[in-house]
């Protein structure tokens, strides 16, 4: 090893203090072997002890769609989605895509209907359940999110969604939007634009499905009886997707 | 019979050549999950649709394999087979090692290897996952204890408590493996609590057929003859794991076929496939069950050496296979959301999702079965895990 400063008054020529140099190597190397450790331990406690503080846990956010209002071939949600969070909008097999426009076609009688799919924030999320570091969280207002601190990217909880409403970054990403993190290696989904339900506003692909005059999709709080959507899911057969899963979504339909 | 345990010598060329093929493969292994962990999952062939890939198919074949391996010293010191007692050693360390292998590989696949830290500090208990976690962990403690308490004197008088112990938890181990699959709700191949005894039962038959090659090589390549009435039993043990496997697995099917809403999954797996079709029928079925039973039990190819290690080879190539249908067969089948419908969209929806593996995979893959040769190979070395003379095993008892 080099010469290590060891002290701070001048040593007589010739004469090193070689138990204080070995002091002082000996506290340099213990600090190199340790220093990974610490900084180890500063990842593992970078996650926030409580990440759902300022939600509501009186409030259900929840989703209404009426599909036979969704416009076959119409992507404006999922345009608003994919600018609204830094998406690129590629549709190849490794790009994510937080929501995505289905066509559905009844094989006996022929019919069809268009209709949004997402993370349908459900208050039973398998993504949750399955999820080993709990990087998979629901906030107390049912909004079921990724925390990309801890998410070691398992794919875990993309195997568990039945409605494969996940996405893993499989590249590097650039140009990314301050509000919505997003990172390589990590799974992400739709967040409900939780940045934006925070500010009081609805998410983005709501706001574009009603700017485009479809108004396909009510957003509203589930908990709430003198909201739209409750009074809507109230008068009208609405359904869950995979009802027979009994997740309890917070995205409900009309017209399937 | 007195047992002594000793180490291969291990200075001949062919020694050091096969630990250097072994190490190399590794690093290349190695390397390969740098590259894959620098460039991100794009330079593999998973996707949105396949996120397990190749590299799970290593992974689980590793771990289901080294709870198996075990079985030949739970023999021993949990029901009470003593002619198996100077081979327990063998058995246990290659139960660590496989671990140790397989546990490397599914790390080095995560989207980030380098937070393994926040997977020891962040535990969701509701997960399979975490869970496994500490099932792993533990079962690598509890089979270092065992191997001590195995191979030094002092402790002998404790090896079959540990010996039971590390039996039990191997069964809890593999119950979580399999539960990795049974506890998936949304998909139609998983979601079955036959997922965890199914994995039991490959495991035996994985993890035997590992332990007849590294002990049919080591025995060979350290001029210890083994006692053919020993390798006559462990030939038909295998026999009979092999053939418990398949009518796990049969029965799996029958179910699903059963079922009119599993209709498409097994027309799919078991016809219409592709790929999968072919490894299950020609890889799983026939190269991987039918003729490694015929190879066992006929009266001649059963007392071939030859003949055995290629039925073990076998196992392997078909357990594989096995997995890869399991994993990947079973994501490529589109998940239904709206049963009764045609489905499309830009996101694979009602479309098999296609997934080719890239070089990388295979590469960290293969590395995981060379990691666990270079392990094997150096403790042999070190310490004393087979005995001196394996020809009388049989009668020592």
């Amino acid at each position: 090893m080099k010469q290590a400063p060891t002290t701070s008054t001048p040593q007589p020529s010739g004469q090193t203090d070689r138990r204080g140099f070995l002091g002082v190597a000996a506290a340099g190397l213990a600090g190199i072997l340790l220093a990974p450790g610490v900084r180890l331990i500063e990842i593992a406690q970078a996650a926030p002890a409580n990440p759902v503080t300022g939600a509501n846990p009186k409030v259900r956010w929840g989703m209404l769609i009426d599909s036979t209002k969704c416009a076959s071939g119409c992507t404006d949600c999922v345009t608003a989605c994919n600018t609204e969070n830094g998406l690129s909008g590629g549709t190849l097999p490794t790009d994510s895509q937080w929501i995505r426009k289905i066509e559905i076609k009844e094989v006996k009688t022929g019919k069809t209907q268009s209709l949004p799919m997402m993370c349908q924030h459900c208050a039973e999320p398998p993504c949750v359940d399955v999820c080993p570091t709990g990087a998979s969280f629901k906030r107390a207002d049912g909004i079921v999110l990724v925390d990309k601190h801890i998410c070691i990217g398992c794919r875990y909880c993309v195997m568990a969604c039945p409605y494969k409403a996940r996405s893993f970054v499989h590249e590097s990403l650039s140009n990314q939007k301050p509000d919505v993190p997003r990172g390589m290696g990590t799974v992400e989904g739709c967040t409900l634009c939780v940045h934006k339900v925070d500010r009081g506003e609805s998410p983005a692909c709501v706001q574009a499905c009603s700017a485009a005059g479809h108004g396909a999709i009510v957003f509203g709080d589930l908990n709430n009886p003198e909201s739209e959507i409750s009074k809507r899911v109230a008068s009208y057969a609405t359904r869950q997707i995979r009802e027979d899963l009994n997740l309890d979504t917070g995205v409900r339909y009309i017209g399937i | 019979m007195k047992i002594t345990l000793r180490q291969l010598e291990g200075r001949s060329a062919g020694y050091y050549g096969l630990l250097g093929a072994l190490a190399l493969l590794t690093g290349i292994g190695l390397a390969a999950a740098w590259y894959m962990e620098h460039h991100g999952h794009i330079v593999t062939g998973m996707n949105n649709q396949i996120v397990w890939g190749l590299p799970h198919v290593f992974a689980v074949f590793l771990v289901v394999a080294a709870s198996g391996a075990l079985n030949v010293a739970s023999m021993a010191s949990v029901f009470g087979k003593t002619a198996y007692k100077p081979l327990a050693p063998l058995s246990a360390l290659l139960a660590l090692a496989l671990l140790v292998g397989g546990l490397t590989v599914l790390m080095l696949d995560l989207g980030r290897p380098d937070r393994l830290i926040v997977a020891m500090t962040h535990f969701n208990f509701k997960s399979i996952f975490a869970l496994n976690v500490i099932l792993y962990s533990g079962f690598m403690g509890l089979v270092v204890v065992y191997l001590w308490a195995m191979m030094e004197r002092r402790m002998n008088p404790y090896s079959s408590l540990v010996g039971f112990g590390a039996f039990l938890w191997r069964l809890a181990l593999t119950t979580g493996t399999g539960s990795i699959f049974g506890f998936l709700i949304g998909r139609q191949a998983f979601g079955s609590a036959l997922m965890a005894p199914l994995f039991i039962v490959l495991s035996l038959s994985y993890g035997l057929a590992v332990f007849l090659l590294v002990l049919l090589g080591a025995s060979h390549w350290s001029r210890r003859p083994l006692d053919a009435a020993m390798q006559a039993r462990l030939a038909r043990l295998l026999a009979i794991f092999v053939a418990t496997a398949a009518y796990f697995v049969l029965v799996y099917h029958l179910t699903n076929l059963y079922f009119a809403k599993q209709g498409g999954l097994e027309r799919f797996l078991l016809l219409e496939g592709g790929l999968y079709t072919t490894l299950f029928w020609l890889g799983q079925m026939l190269l991987g069950s039918l003729l490694p039973l015929i190879l066992l039990l006929h009266p001649r190819s059963s007392q071939s050496r030859a003949m055995i290690v290629l039925a073990a080879l076998l196992v392997i190539l078909g357990g594989m296979a096995q997995m890869y249908v399991t994993i990947i067969g079973s994501q490529a089948y589109p998940l239904v959301l709206f049963p009764g419908h045609q489905v499309s969209s830009s996101f694979g929806d009602g479309v098999v999702s296609a997934y080719a593996p890239t070089l990388p995979e295979w590469l960290l893959g293969l590395g995981g079965f060379a990691m666990v040769g270079v392990i094997v190979v150096l403790a042999l070395k070190l310490l004393g895990f087979l005995p001196e003379r394996m020809d009388q095993l049989a009668d020592s008892h």
